[in-house]
């Protein structure tokens, strides 16, 4: 009994179990409201959007536990140039995939290699440099697409929503990458430089951390799984669009930091990436279910869904604050 | 600070780093300004000026905003949305009923202000909490203005351009267009509340070590509201600014100004953590970025699926070359 409470109080005291309770929160809400009409479909959606943002949010919660000033503002145009680049290389062709997908690797490997060069050869505040490069890719992607929409391989396009056993495949790979880069930032040399990095950038480098180079890997391996994403989401969604990858950028930061990532850095958090995501995802479904109601009160219901949005983001913040242990 | 036995070179040494710090972002205005009367020379007049610097004065109002929430280690992600809503209310209530429309306004102060004290009180990351106001104002624009229009008060269209005014009215020309009046008053009022009061100071400290400012007895709280409830203040008159000078208005005008405020204060020398800002160099890093980012570029005559990507390559090249002189300035 004792010892049950002392575990329950435990889990209670992690910083990610908040984004899951109001996961399922939202969760049950719309399932309630919907009279249980579409709650496994509701469910399999969630996974399969959670899955693009978390992929994105895992390389912006390195970047970002980096320390104060690191963030990656270049991750939805990196999708975009990535998505538009590969979806145009592969041309409907299956047997394309491949080199479709190298690309899409190549041109994460591309930007990171570009914004990190940025920040350390030409000594540009993170925020600025990405904010810059940002402008650059997306110019990059438009002139890439001039407008043309082809269609993915469909194979390809398939896939996300492919289910195993009932489940998103899409989603199972995710959660086995959430938990490889659970163990490389917990457990590896390379993961401790980036929360000591983030906790004292003196007393991480007088103790030997290599600074530079690993804040080099996390801006890379930022871009790459933005492109990754994008690739994956321009094939799910039918062919690359230019304004794709613009709700990612407020998505990855706040699953980061919703899912309890310091945002002070030194204090990265996985687990916390995936129930954010959830969280995120339900969230606007429950209040696309309300909007009938919330239209009938005569408001237009675009208006009192955005700010019914932040208004849930902040009360989730704050509620997370009273959960946090005291220091 | 004494002013005997120091060594004179170490003292000229640490002057002649801060004043090249503080000359650095008047420089690249200077260099873009010069581009621009290069490739139109028609835009060396007053009248030039007056159109490339129009807009300029919202943007450094926002920029002022974003700036004073960056002196107490925070940032602002809702500045944009915010400003949509202060010039909503500004294009629809303050024109129906003014005194209501006033109140409005107030509010919304008062809202930055409790803001300010809700992230002190449960110390919360302040990107999450105006990440999360940006979708809350952007919805009460929306509501506001469901769909672009409204029309800005009369009194404030005149008082966005009061060299016209002056010059219908009182037969009294201008040497100097109004926007460059209002760019230099902004910046050295809010120079004079920050840099040079006494209490300025303290607020900048709560930037530099809080703790030492709340062991001198000064309230940190009281410092955070008082930075929001700038920050609103400024930003409520980005609205009205930006109001008076389009004339009308749509819930999604200030979307841009949220990541160009930011990068206008750096630009302008200010840094992330620290307290270290500077109003004046806001003030010209916002009037370098807007130039920048619209005269300079249509301007250049670029194809218009590269005219994004040259915003980030001006971005680069000019932080890039102000790096450069700030670090051939610290060799001796």
């Amino acid at each position: 009994m004792n010892g049950a409470t002392r575990t329950l109080r435990r889990i209670l005291a992690k910083p990610w179990i908040w984004a899951y309770v109001a996961a399922v929160g939202a969760w049950l809400a719309t399932v309630v409201f919907t009279s249980g009409q579409a709650a496994s479909g509701l469910a399999t959606a969630a996974f399969i959007f959670a899955s693009f943002s978390t992929m994105v949010a895992i390389g912006q919660m390195f970047v970002i536990t980096l320390g104060p000033g690191n963030i990656d503002l270049s991750i939805p145009t990196t999708m975009v140039l990535s998505g538009t680049v590969a979806i145009k290389t592969m041309d409907g062709d299956p047997a394309m995939i491949p080199i479709g997908l190298a690309l899409a690797i190549i041109v994460g490997l591309a930007v990171g290699v570009f914004n990190f060069s940025l920040i350390r050869l030409l000594n540009i505040p993170p925020i600025i440099a990405t904010l810059s490069s940002q402008f650059i890719i997306l110019s990059a992607a438009i002139v890439w697409n001039r407008g043309l929409r082809i269609k993915p391989p469909e194979i390809l396009g398939d896939f996300p929503s492919a289910l195993v056993l009932g489940f998103p495949l899409l989603a199972i790979l995710v959660i086995a990458l959430a938990a490889a880069m659970h163990v490389v930032l917990n457990r590896t040399i390379y993961g401790r430089g980036v929360t000591a990095i983030g906790q004292s950038e003196r007393a991480a480098r007088l103790s030997g951390v290599h600074v530079q180079r690993v804040r080099f890997t996390a801006y890379v391996v930022s871009a790459v799984l933005a492109a990754l994403a994008g690739f994956l989401l321009a094939s799910f969604s039918g062919g690359a669009a230019l304004n794709m990858g613009s709700p990612y950028l407020l998505t990855s930061i706040a699953v980061v930091v919703i899912g309890g990532t310091s945002v002070a850095g030194g204090d990265g958090n996985v687990p916390g990436l995936w129930g954010a995501a959830l969280f995120l995802f339900l969230l606007s479904a429950m209040l696309n279910t309300f909007s009938d109601t919330i239209a009938a009160l005569g408001l237009g219901s675009e208006g009192v869904k955005q700010i019914l949005t932040g208004a849930i983001v902040i009360l989730v913040i704050v509620l997370a604050s009273f959960r946090r242990a005291p220091d | 600070m004494s002013e005997s036995s120091v060594s004179m070179g170490r003292i000229n040494g640490v002057d002649y780093r801060r004043l090249l710090r503080s000359v650095m972002p008047l420089v690249s205005l200077v260099v873009i300004l010069g581009a621009i009367f290069l490739i139109q020379p028609r835009t060396m007049s007053a009248f030039g000026l007056d159109l490339l610097l129009r807009l300029a004065v919202p943007l450094s109002l926002a920029t002022l905003a974003q700036m004073f929430i960056m002196t107490v280690n925070d940032l602002d992600l809702s500045i944009g949305a915010y400003v949509g809503v202060t010039a909503g209310i500004g294009a629809t209530i303050l024109v129906e009923q003014p005194l209501l429309g006033m109140l409005a306004l107030v509010g919304c102060v008062a809202a930055y202000g409790a803001l300010g004290a809700l992230i002190h009180l449960r110390n919360l990351p302040s990107i999450v909490v105006t990440l999360g106001m940006s979708f809350v104002w952007l919805g009460i624009a929306i509501i506001l203005l469901p769909t672009p229009g409204g029309e800005a008060p009369g009194w404030l269209r005149s008082f966005m351009r009061f060299d016209l005014w002056l010059r219908e009215d009182a037969g009294f020309e201008s040497p100097i267009p109004a926007p460059i009046i209002l760019l230099i008053v902004i910046a050295l009022v809010a120079h004079l509340g920050l840099m040079w009061s006494p209490y300025g100071a303290i607020l900048r400290g709560v930037g530099g070590n809080a703790r030492a400012v709340e062991r001198a007895g000064w309230s940190l709280l009281r410092a955070k509201i008082t930075m929001y409830s700038l920050a609103g203040f400024c930003g409520a008159l980005a609205g009205l600014a930006l109001l008076g000078l389009s004339g009308a208005t749509e819930a999604r005008i200030g979307e841009r100004y949220t990541l160009l405020s930011i990068a206008a204060v750096i630009l302008g020398g200010g840094e992330f953590v620290g307290g270290r800002v500077s109003p004046i160099g806001a003030v010209v890093g916002a009037t370098t970025i807007w130039l920048a980012a619209n005269s300079l570029l249509s301007l250049l005559k670029l194809p218009p699926e590269w005219q994004i990507g040259a915003i980030g390559v001006i971005l680069i090249a000019v932080l890039a070359l102000r790096w450069l002189v700030e670090r051939v300035g610290r060799t001796p």
